[in-house]
């Protein structure tokens, strides 16, 4: 996917004028908020759920080659095979050649993130080959051409009114000639024309929320039950997933599952939580020939062990973009790349490069809502100041906010100096004020002043005045 | 027992009355206040702007300054939780600081923490008539903990009432220079939290940290709202009669 986050704010400041994308996002606030913070509410060992599942992951990332090759093998044994993918090129490849092997000219898709991450659609594509989204909001953005705007919801951004007015174009020629105007419509549609394309499909391919090493299992957490027709009515089941997914036992994988709906929509469990192991086997009644599973890298060794590790602990529940305040008012789409909100603003820059992308980690006030509600316990904001180091080692930060912050550093680390200036600065803005209380315009503030006043400084500064105060006190004493 | 107060350099430049009512709260509660003059800012700017070097001489000189008092106290959960929480962790592989750093992280305090928490001093006779609301600083709330003390006070003071807004514990979208580089989200953040004030039915906003009032307060003030605006140690101090965060001086 093209990235577009180098304009990130002017992408930002489009999707804050864009009242249909502002209608859209207040879903968020009411739907996904409270719905978690009641299913919180009702799960009182949330923390201690927490606690174990990093424990759980950090053991898995520490043998991370040790549980993905005993994946690999129990694929295998399961009549499945495992595929190794680097790079997105080499993934993209590898599925784009399973599929003209089997002379798959249509694909069903089930939701993958890490689908979008390697840009799989347009690999397809460019083959010949045509992918059919079967997840209804991966479906509508497909019908819109537009990328996901949410790891969970792709389409929380489009209103009910676009996504009615989406189908009667599009479903024409299904012989649709009305705007849908209810839920049930819209879905009812989509379900329509979406069972001829899963039984004509000639190859499915899903993502998956975790791997289990023990018994070689993908599993597909979804609420439409699309993954399971995409995983078992074609001849030939893909996975496509990062290698990071990996848990060890079953066992382990239940407590992330308990986790994982909760933090995303607020449910107990999703509608469907289903794991694949393997191809059809004699006995099995239907399932597909072959099983297939791709496992992506894309930088996530490197991460291993450096300070951006912790990241890879993340489950793509979602629960950080419903909590970011930056994202609620902008939505996904000005992130410019494929993972938005707080996890995609520490990943999005590890994946396509710091100066591709410097605005995600500065775009943030640090208010750590992200961290206090992921189930992961990612220190997220530390992981945004990480990137902000960077940026300054690389002197990659604009040259205005880097000069007045050198300049105030030199004075801040000097104090003579400082309360010199300092009580200058207060006293000629306290002038410039005239008894108003604030100022309406100030040099050099316009990011402040544009839509703020900026209150005055009431005079003579806090020590200043106290040293005064002091002074007089003991001299009243004598 | 010897409190050196940190004043915070928003404080020390646009609010020195903030410092004051700090000092008379502290005293109340029977303490010896002192005011280390050395002081200028915790160093947060520089840490969150990517600025590691400038952040760690700020914290050395912080260290340096208090580090012979009993307590650090701030009215600033903001700029304690960067001493009580940051410079440990940024500090924890400097042989000279490490153990001063971790040391004096153990005794930082916001103000109305420090008063409840350490001093056990809950109940203020202050007169205050009118309505509150509170608005929880993203790092009181998250780094520090703070959310019942300076409600606790507020609520011990004679005839004010609290009215608690909707979305509290919403960040007002200050973050630092991040509501100067990124003006559009941030006017749209602290929108929302003006919006849930004014719904509150309450006539003045409180919080215990400058930066967010400076934002909060300018943006009531360049709308021409009719709600005032002070620092919880104002109103806990007595201290609120006078004219509020941005106000006309003969208000």
């Amino acid at each position: 996917m093209k990235s577009s986050s180098l304009t990130f704010s002017k992408n930002a400041e489009q999707a804050l004028l864009d009242t249909q994308l502002q209608r859209a996002l207040d879903k968020v606030g009411s739907g996904f908020i409270d719905k978690r913070r009641a299913a919180m509410d009702a799960l009182p060992e949330f923390e201690q759920l927490r606690h174990t599942a990093r424990e759980i992951k950090e053991h898995t990332l520490a043998h991370l080659d040790e549980y993905l090759l005993r994946f690999e093998q129990q694929v295998l044994d399961n009549g499945g095979q495992v595929h190794w993918a680097s790079t997105p090129k080499q993934a993209t490849g590898i599925i784009v050649g399973l599929c003209r092997e089997a002379n798959a000219k249509k694909v069903t898709k089930g939701k993958t993130m890490v689908g979008e991450e390697v840009g799989l659609n347009e690999a397809l594509q460019q083959a010949g080959i045509s992918p059919v989204e079967t997840d209804l909001g991966e479906y509508i953005i497909q019908l819109a051409e537009e990328p996901p705007s949410h790891i969970i919801a792709p389409a929380i951004h489009k209103t009910r009114e676009q996504i009615g007015e989406l189908f009667k174009q599009h479903h024409a020629r299904y012989g649709l000639t009305q705007p849908l105007e209810t839920v049930p419509a819209i879905v009812n549609e989509a379900r329509q024309v979406l069972r001829e394309e899963f039984i004509q499909a000639d190859a499915g391919i899903t993502g998956a929320n975790l791997l289990i090493a023990e018994t070689g299992s993908t599993v597909l957490v979804t609420n439409e039950g699309n993954g399971d027709l995409t995983a078992s009515l074609p001849r030939m089941h893909i996975v496509i997933a990062s290698i990071e997914k990996v848990v060890p036992t079953l066992e382990d994988a239940t407590v992330i599952l308990r986790l994982l709906a909760r933090s995303a929509t607020g449910q107990e469990i999703t509608s469907y939580t289903s794991f694949f192991t393997g191809s059809k086997r004699e006995t099995d009644q239907d399932g597909p020939e072959q099983f297939h599973v791709v496992l992506v890298d894309n930088g996530r060794t490197e991460m291993l062990g450096d300070e951006f590790h912790p990241m890879l602990r993340c489950i793509h529940c979602g629960a950080c973009l419903n909590h970011c305040p930056v994202y609620g008012a902008i939505g996904g789409h000005a992130y410019g790349w494929v993972y938005p909100g707080p996890m995609g603003a520490v990943l999005t820059p590890l994946m396509i490069g710091l100066p591709q992308a410097p605005d995600l980690p500065q775009a943030s006030t640090l208010c750590g809502r992200c961290a206090e509600v992921c189930p992961m316990s990612i220190p997220l904001p530390d992981l945004l100041r990480q990137h902000r180091f960077k940026l300054t080692e690389q002197h990659a930060v604009k040259i205005k906010p880097r000069m007045a912050l050198a300049g105030w550093g030199f004075l801040a680390v000097r104090p003579g100096l400082y309360r010199w200036a300092m009580n200058w600065m207060t006293r000629l803005l306290h002038w410039a004020s005239r008894g108003r209380g604030r100022l309406h315009k100030v040099p050099f503030a316009g990011g402040w002043t544009q839509s703020r006043d900026l209150p005055a400084p009431q005079g003579e500064t806090f020590i200043a005045a106290w040293q005064r105060q002091q002074a007089k006190r003991k001299a009243d004493n004598e | 027992m010897r409190v050196a107060l940190f004043a915070t350099c928003l404080v020390d430049l646009v609010r020195p009355s903030v410092g004051f009512a700090a000092v008379k709260l502290l005293e109340q509660a029977g303490c010896e206040v002192v005011v280390p003059p050395t002081q200028t800012c915790c160093g947060q700017p520089a840490y969150n702007n990517g600025d590691k070097q400038t952040a760690i001489r700020l914290a050395k000189q912080v260290v340096d300054s208090f580090y012979i008092y009993d307590y650090i106290v701030a009215p600033s959960g903001s700029c304690g939780g960067m001493i009580k929480i940051h410079y440990p962790e940024f500090l924890k592989d400097d042989s000279d600081y490490a153990s001063k750093a971790a040391d004096l992280a153990g005794r930082c305090y916001e103000l109305t923490s420090f008063l409840v928490d350490v001093l056990k001093f809950e109940s203020l006779d202050a007169p205050y008539d009118g309505q509150l609301t509170y608005h929880d600083s993203c790092s009181s709330l998250r780094e520090m903990g703070i959310k019942h003390q300076p409600r606790n006070l507020l609520k011990s003071l004679n005839g004010c009432q609290l009215n608690e807004m909707a979305d509290t514990e919403s960040c007002c979208g200050f973050g630092g220079t991040f509501c100067i580089k990124y003006s559009a989200i941030s006017t749209r953040m602290v929108d929302d939290k003006v919006n849930n004030i004014k719904e509150s039915g309450a006539d003045t906003l409180v919080a215990a940290d400058l930066g967010c009032l400076l934002n909060i307060a300018g943006r009531i003030k360049r709308l021409g709202l009719p709600i005032k605006v002070f620092h919880v140690a104002e109103v806990l101090a007595g201290m609120a009669e006078g004219p509020g965060i941005g106000e006309d001086e003969s208000s």
